[in-house]
């Protein structure tokens, strides 16, 4: 019970703090809120095939053995974890590079800059050359 | 020769169909793309643009026969289960081609095959890798529609979602990073909610076959039962982030306004496999037959997706650009779509079905006419406000007629077509007088919002000495998709018969889940197979193993 209470309590509190930092104002703990919700959701898959102590998850004798599927599912989220991850960093910093700013909404809100909304420009898409 | 190619077809279709995007995708990113940058090789019109856009264009006709090839197969009825590396299912991964699959893979390549062809009077050539993402894009949707597995449609999911983060961003420029930004963190925020949903069902069920759920789930009870509704649930809320329903909108508008005409034209289709995916997991697996956890989103989807059509409608009045006029529209159409999905009656799905059809074609079509009606208005874009006459106004007028017609639901276009079947199948049900309002009142708000817009846009034109007027009409080559996205919209008011017969064939197909678990299972047993899943520890082969729980773990194995 003790090591269930463990995990499950952990994956929650990591969740939690991932989900707090997601909806910070700056790119940068965004991206860190992403990656720790990531590893969070990827403890969720590595446990979903239980708890297992002193079990190989491939058929050798006798004995307990640990579902193996998790473990390979979870690979797969890893990895494509870690390419999204790469990819909104890369976004993150073009996004920075573009707008002189590195807030989320890609300029700075208008207590932090001293200015009022009214007067800063509005920035449409370029929908057309 | 011939018969040799027809019987490997035969043979490997559903898997040949998204091996091809996928092989595009790969040769062209070995021809290598240096987009518009005319002086190392680039630019309009070298050897290489025009390679590309052949071998890109080749593929994408051939994929539309194939899809057809597809749809006439499921026609007749038959499931075709295709067993990767033939292992067998649920232990290995199949793809499964139903009526729905085939449908939705088509209606992907019909929205294509118009939009790459319009990608490629300029488009294409304003950024890099743009033909090679756009067939990775059409692998990632042809295998999330044809995937019998749920872990694979999460993976084929990623693959659309990484493909459309980059067309997304496609041209760049402030406005798209800056919305490129919120797109992307929502779906990764998305994508790891899947994968708690995926987690939650497989701890309850011990699978992830498509088929094999819908008979695990449906003999679980207590306590398992409710974390596979909950799990449910936490699939819609994904899902429904994909689809745009309400309250997962927000990000819809802005981000599809903000993308290049080509590119939101494809991603009319995007919030189609949300729909698809509830249609799957809400039918297929929770859905009437499925024991304790059954229906376990009625009571959520329908009010959300009332309310998602009148918010869309709603936002369609009160749109400052044609551009975000017509996502609103998506969105309003996507809500309409999902309340005969959630009414859970055959007849109401194959109404969703036909006016899915409809309303992702028209949207892209009117995506494609928004750009071609900015581009000769100067200075104000698709803005709506008064601004210079268009070059062409009657041309592009016409048009924009037929467009909001057909999107507002007038006779004789098929989204008439498409409402009159939901009015008519929602009629006797207890939420009647809701659907009834509800769509009827959405059509009047489009139609009011779509004539304000073409008011603005064709009447309220104001001299402007200073503005150039746009020294030449849209190019036919451009012209040309619009009019395709209109030709199709024809067909399908043609040819309303035989296509409802088919969308009726495939909601009858969607609720016999009993001849769905056979084609997949068959060789298993179907619903008899012997099992130990969830798996508990216990190995019911070895007779020296006790059946005693496992000592509490020290340490993750």
């Amino acid at each position: 019970m003790s090591m269930e209470f463990l995990l499950a309590t952990g994956i929650g509190f990591v969740t939690a703090c991932g989900i707090y930092l997601m909806l910070r104002g700056r790119t940068f703990p965004v991206v860190l809120g992403l990656s720790l919700f990531g590893y969070a959701v990827n403890v969720f898959i590595f446990v979903m095939g239980r708890l297992w102590s002193n079990a190989q998850p491939i058929l050798v004798g006798e004995g307990p053995v640990a579902d193996p599927l998790p473990q390979a599912l979870v690979l797969t989220a890893i990895v494509i974890g870690f390419a999204t991850t790469g990819f909104v960093i890369e976004l993150a910093l073009r996004n920075r590079h573009e707008s002189d700013s590195d807030h989320v909404d890609g300029r700075e809100p208008a207590h932090a800059a001293g200015r009022s909304p009214a007067a800063e420009a509005t920035h449409h898409g370029e929908r057309q050359p | 020769m011939m018969e040799a190619v027809l019987a490997f077809w035969l043979q490997h279709a559903p898997l040949l169909s998204v091996l091809l995007p996928s092989f595009t995708a790969m040769g062209l990113l070995l021809l290598g793309d240096l987009g518009g940058m005319a002086e190392q090789g680039g630019g309009h019109d070298s050897a290489r643009v025009r390679w590309r856009r052949r071998l890109s264009l080749a593929s994408v006709v051939l994929g539309a026969v194939m899809a057809a090839g597809l749809v006439w197969r499921a026609a007749g009825g038959e499931l075709l289960v295709y067993q990767l590396g033939e292992w067998s299912a649920p232990f290995g991964i199949v793809l499964v081609l139903d009526r729905l699959s085939a449908l939705m893979v088509l209606l992907t390549y019909l929205v294509a095959a118009p939009v790459l062809w319009y990608a490629t009077g300029g488009w294409d050539v304003r950024g890099r890798h743009f033909h090679a993402i756009f067939h990775f894009q059409l692998m990632g949707l042809s295998g999330a529609f044809l995937t019998g597995d749920l872990f694979n449609l999460f993976v084929f999911f990623e693959v659309l979602l990484i493909a459309s983060y980059v067309l997304l961003l496609h041209g760049l420029g402030r406005e798209r990073l800056r919305m490129g930004m919120h797109y992307v963190v929502l779906n990764l925020a998305g994508s790891g909610l899947f994968l708690i949903g995926l987690a939650m069902v497989y701890a309850v069920t011990g699978t992830l076959n498509m088929a094999d759920l819908a008979l695990r789930v449906a003999q679980l009870t207590g306590e398992s039962a409710l974390i596979a509704r909950a799990a449910a649930l936490v699939l819609l809320v994904v899902f429904g982030l994909k689809a745009g329903l309400v309250p997962l909108y927000f990000w819809l508008p802005g981000t599809y306004a903000s993308a290049s005409a080509p590119v939101a034209a494809l991603f009319a289709i995007m919030t189609k496999v949300g729909v698809y995916s509830i249609i799957r997991t809400h039918w297929g697996i929770f859905g009437v037959e499925a024991g304790e956890a059954s229906l376990a989103a009625q009571a959520w989807l329908l009010p959300l997706a009332l309310t998602t059509s009148v918010l869309g409608a709603f936002g369609a009045l009160a749109a400052h650009s044609m551009g975000r006029m017509v996502a609103y529209l998506t969105v309003s159409s996507v809500g309409t779509i999902l309340a005969g999905v959630g009414l859970f009656t055959p007849e109401t799905l194959s109404a969703a079905l036909y006016y899915t059809l409809h309303s992702t074609i028209v949207i892209a079509g009117l995506f494609l006419l928004v750009e071609l009606m900015a581009a000769q208005r100067g200075e104000a874009g698709d803005r709506l406000r008064p601004a210079a006459a268009l070059r062409e106004p009657v041309l592009l007028g016409m048009m924009m007629l037929f467009g909001a017609a057909s999107a507002a639901g007038l006779p004789p276009l098929p989204g008439f077509l498409g409402k009159l079947m939901i009015l008519q199948s929602a009629s006797g049900l207890a939420a009647q007088a809701w659907v009834w309002g509800v769509v009827l009142t959405v059509g009047f708000f489009s139609m009011v919002g779509l004539a304000r817009a073409g008011v603005i846009v064709f009447w309220h034109v104001q001299p402007d000495e200073g503005a150039s007027v746009a020294e030449s009409g849209a190019s036919v080559k451009l012209l040309s998709a619009a009019w395709a996205f209109m030709a199709i919209t024809v067909a399908l008011a043609l040819l309303a018969s035989p296509v409802k017969r088919y969308t009726d064939a495939a909601a009858a197909q969607l609720a016999d889940t009993a001849a769905y678990a056979e084609a997949v299972l068959g060789s298993q047993g179907g619903a008899g197979a012997r099992t130990t899943r969830p798996y508990d520890g216990t190995r019911s082969t070895s007779p020296l193993q006790p059946a005693a729980a496992p000592a509490p773990a020290k340490v993750l194995p």
